[in-house]
């Protein structure tokens, strides 16, 4: 068995080589999807600067917002684009690498799944390329506009642990994000009709921590800090470096758990993503 | 075919547009889900800033909660962020298909106007009343009071969702000259959910963008049927608030009939 697996190419690897092939895989089909998006390039233009247009009136109505009040939850306009751009920036993110996951429902209904299972590439990176979107750069930037504008005008005393805390909030932001899109994925292996919910977590979680949590009440944020555990996307690292305190009066060391939230959560997600796929039965039409 | 026979076809139209949407039970109760999430989300926002701005934009606080909620509620029925069938017709329209569509026995924007009237009535009663059920239980909203003005706001919604469409459908057929019409969809989404008050009341808007948002169609798309709703006018305001819906409808569908007709003299040159 095991010459015969060698022979037509399937040996048992290292996860590492597969992880390697993956990525590799990954990119190769992102690169066909920007090659194709290219052909209609009036509408890969509309759509991008629509993705930017689209987050840049979101923040029009915070700045609407503080038209009317100087601050809201306690919190200024700055602080406000503090928390708007990171958590913006992780979403986008999140969003760019593996947000075509949304579409795997229809996969599972229509069948086309099988498609992918039948390819000597990992599925997970399969999914993840699948129709790869090049205009969500358009939200990205627009995030990360806002973001680098708050930078220069919060008023904060930046020290060293500052500075290294902000590139950490944002991949830890990014991959809590992402392992959210992972594990709504893997619950349209049972629910393909259900892909919606997922935005609830994903763009709802953004809506939720671009504002500061002193808005929000008491049991939401407990709710976004232990249960769904959005409050580490931005919240609590940022809330540091503007010196603010922890929302919830949690310990001090809690602010810089990020990092380690976002790897369980991405376990979480592996788990949930390999129950999903193997349980997942064809349509048998 | 009478106008009657007419009336006939397009409300059976519409009834199968209903019963599409209705089949999907389970993408029902999920965006369900995920509205009442996001009517939480901005109605704790609305209600900071009303703490300390109270009467902001003519709304007191359960007012201004209330609005959030007809947002959620209203969002799928308007089509606010797109979802109804603009998408399909695009498709349909790159495809070729849309020739088939050319040569059934009604007009093409009549019977695409019918099976969005009958997405939206299934988008008012599945995605609209649950969210602002669980929302009355949570927050203390402000109803109409009487018949007449469930009514009136009955009226100013069905307005509302004819301006949708009819918005919808002129971006739609951009489609015979672009093909892809993934671009301009985005970008009628962007707009519609600016100006229609989704993400702030109109009525919050600074200055002449308030003047200019509150006069532009997308308006009659929820700040209108939210006013009628909250009791906002008084006497025959009302009246004049649902003709302003209608004059934009009428001036809508009427555009669309005129680059209709450009379009498919378009698709006959091509050869179909």
């Amino acid at each position: 068995m095991a010459d015969a697996g060698r022979l037509a190419g399937f040996e048992r690897r290292g996860r590492t080589a597969v992880a390697i092939d993956g990525l590799r895989a990954y990119l190769l089909i992102a690169g066909m999807w920007i090659r194709s998006t290219m052909v209609y390039r009036t509408s890969f233009v509309l759509m991008a600067v629509g993705n930017f247009a689209m987050t840049a009136l979101d923040f029009a109505a915070v700045a609407i917002i503080f038209g009317h009040t100087r601050v809201l939850g306690g919190f200024t306009l700055t602080e406000t684009a503090f928390l708007y751009g990171s958590s913006g920036v992780a979403l986008g993110l999140a969003d760019l690498v593996v947000g075509n996951l949304d579409q795997l429902g229809r996969r599972v209904r229509d069948g086309t799944m099988d498609t992918l299972l039948v390819r000597p590439v990992p599925v997970y990176a399969q999914a993840t390329a699948d129709r790869f979107a090049l205009r969500r750069l358009g939200r990205l930037t627009q995030a990360a506009v806002v973001l680098g504008w708050s930078m220069t005008r919060i008023d904060v005393a930046w020290t060293a642990v500052d500075v290294l805390l902000v590139p950490v909030m944002l991949v830890s932001g990014a991959a809590i994000f992402a392992a959210v899109y992972t594990i709504g994925a893997a619950f349209q292996f049972w629910a393909n009709d259900a892909a919606e919910v997922q935005n609830s977590f994903t763009y709802g979680g953004n809506a939720l921590t671009q504002y500061p949590p002193t808005v929000f009440a008491k049991d939401l944020v407990r709710g976004a800090t232990f249960v769904v555990p959005l409050a580490f996307v931005n919240w609590m690292p940022a809330l540091h470096i503007l010196g603010r305190g922890n929302p919830l009066r949690l310990p001090g060391w809690v602010d810089f758990c990020s990092p380690l939230v976002a790897l369980a959560t991405c376990a979480l997600a592996g788990f949930a993503w390999r129950t999903g796929l193997r349980s997942y039965r064809s349509t048998g039409s | 075919m009478g106008v009657r026979g007419g009336a006939r076809l397009y409300a059976a139209v519409a009834v199968r547009g209903f019963r599409r949407y209705a089949t999907y039970r389970v993408a029902t109760l999920a965006g369900v889900f995920t509205n009442t999430v996001f009517g939480f989300v901005v109605a704790y926002t609305y209600t900071a800033l009303w703490s300390v701005r109270p009467r902001l934009g003519g709304y007191d606080l359960p007012q201004a909660v209330t609005f959030v909620w007809l947002g959620q509620g209203l969002l799928m029925a308007t089509a606010l962020l797109g979802g109804g069938n603009e998408s399909e017709l695009v498709e349909r329209i790159r495809s070729g298909d849309v020739a088939i569509d050319l040569c059934r026995p009604a007009n093409l924007q009549l019977w695409w106007l019918a099976t969005d009237l009958g997405r939206a009535a299934f988008h008012l009663v599945g995605r609209g009343v649950l969210p602002m059920a669980a929302a009355s239980l949570v927050f203390r909203l402000a109803w109409p009071s009487g018949v007449a003005a469930w009514g009136c706001f009955l009226v100013s919604v069905a307005l509302g969702v004819v301006v949708s469409f009819a918005i919808r459908y002129l971006v739609a057929l951009t489609s015979f000259w672009l093909l892809d019409g993934a671009g301009v969809l985005l970008m009628a989404a962007l707009l519609a959910t600016f100006f229609s008050g989704m993400v702030l009341p109109l009525t919050v808007f600074p200055g002449w963008l308030g003047t200019l948002a509150r006069a532009l169609p997308w308006s009659a798309q929820l700040q209108v049927p939210a006013d009628v709703f909250l009791g906002r006018h008084r006497g025959t305001g009302v009246l004049w608030a649902l003709a302003f819906q209608a004059g934009w409808a009428v001036v809508l569908l009427g555009a669309g009939q005129l680059v209709q007709s450009v379009a498919t003299r378009k698709v006959v040159v091509q050869g179909g």
